[in-house]
């Protein structure tokens, strides 16, 4: 086994155990989608615990920063005008595409799944079938190296 | 006072999502690129945290839900929606298109605000301005009820 698979073993415990905290002692789902959806509203409506989520996400992020900086490695390029309109581009389809689908890879793909939804099993399904043609798309047309 | 405990659960909860994030390696776009490459330079990693994460979350969830109420709240807030909509199908195939453009899932682009970086920023920016784009389409046609 190797390090890599080590790390996602490690990680995906984590991922579980938040969840189970969120669900044990709030009992919410852990969707990051529907948290950043939902804390638009969080304020008028007096419900903030979307917002200590979030907080808790950038502290959790601050921490890895400082102690393994590597995690943010990102290696796709960054540098030219057209990048940037790809990525501004995968940023509208992922908001809107989790607020219309009422998920992303959290609340669909771990919590969705460990709940036996069917609706959450289909989405993930759909969603990595999606992600998979995309990127042979990409490959096919010689776009990813 | 139960609105104190819930914020710090859900703090807590998000800097331990964030640290399972970061350590299973989905902070790294071009991971993400990989582990939807399957027919190019496949990198299965990604799986083992699908894995981990609804193996244990599977076992907890049960657990957890054998209990009248959630520790700090009087009700259960989980999904209870069955329906399988053209909402549902259509938002994971266009969050599975941004995916696999981008690499970036809300939860960990949140994360990767942390490495101060300008890329993560673009992409939330963008992401947040696709919620608010589906609200504004929503509210005209009303397609996610």
């Amino acid at each position: 086994m190797n390090q890599a698979w080590i790390n996602a073993i490690v990680g995906g415990s984590i991922i579980a155990t938040s969840a189970s905290l969120m669900l044990l002692y709030n009992g919410r789902v852990v969707g990051i989608s529907g948290i950043l959806n939902g804390a638009f509203s969080a304020v008028r409506k007096k419900n903030t615990w979307r917002l200590y989520f979030i907080a808790g996400l950038f502290s959790g992020g601050l921490l890895l920063n400082f102690l393994s900086p590597e995690v943010f490695t990102d290696s796709l390029p960054a540098s030219i005008f057209a990048d940037y309109c790809l990525i501004v581009f995968s940023g509208l389809l992922v908001g809107f595409g989790t607020v219309l689908g009422s998920g992303c890879t959290s609340g669909h793909g771990i919590c969705g799944i460990s709940r036996m939804s069917t609706r959450s099993i289909l989405a993930t399904a759909i969603f990595v079938a999606a992600g998979i043609a995309t990127v042979s798309c990409l490959r096919f047309f010689g776009v990813v190296r | 006072m139960k609105s104190k405990n819930i914020a710090i659960i859900s703090f807590i909860s998000g800097v331990l999502f964030a640290l399972g994030l970061g350590i299973a390696g989905m902070t790294q776009p071009q991971k993400i690129i990989a582990f939807l490459d399957v027919f190019g330079a496949w990198d299965p990693s990604l799986v083992f945290v699908m894995l981990s994460g609804i193996g244990i979350h599977f076992i907890a969830y049960r657990l957890i839900r054998k209990r009248q109420s959630p520790i700090f709240s009087t009700e259960w807030h989980v999904p209870t929606k069955t329906e399988i909509t053209p909402a549902l199908i259509v938002g994971a195939i266009i969050f599975g298109i941004g995916w696999g453009l981008g690499g970036f899932c809300p939860g960990p682009a949140v994360v990767a605000l942390a490495s101060f970086k300008a890329k993560p920023f673009v992409f939330v920016f963008s992401m947040l301005l696709g919620m608010f784009l589906f609200h504004l389409v929503d509210s005209k046609l009303k397609i996610r009820k």
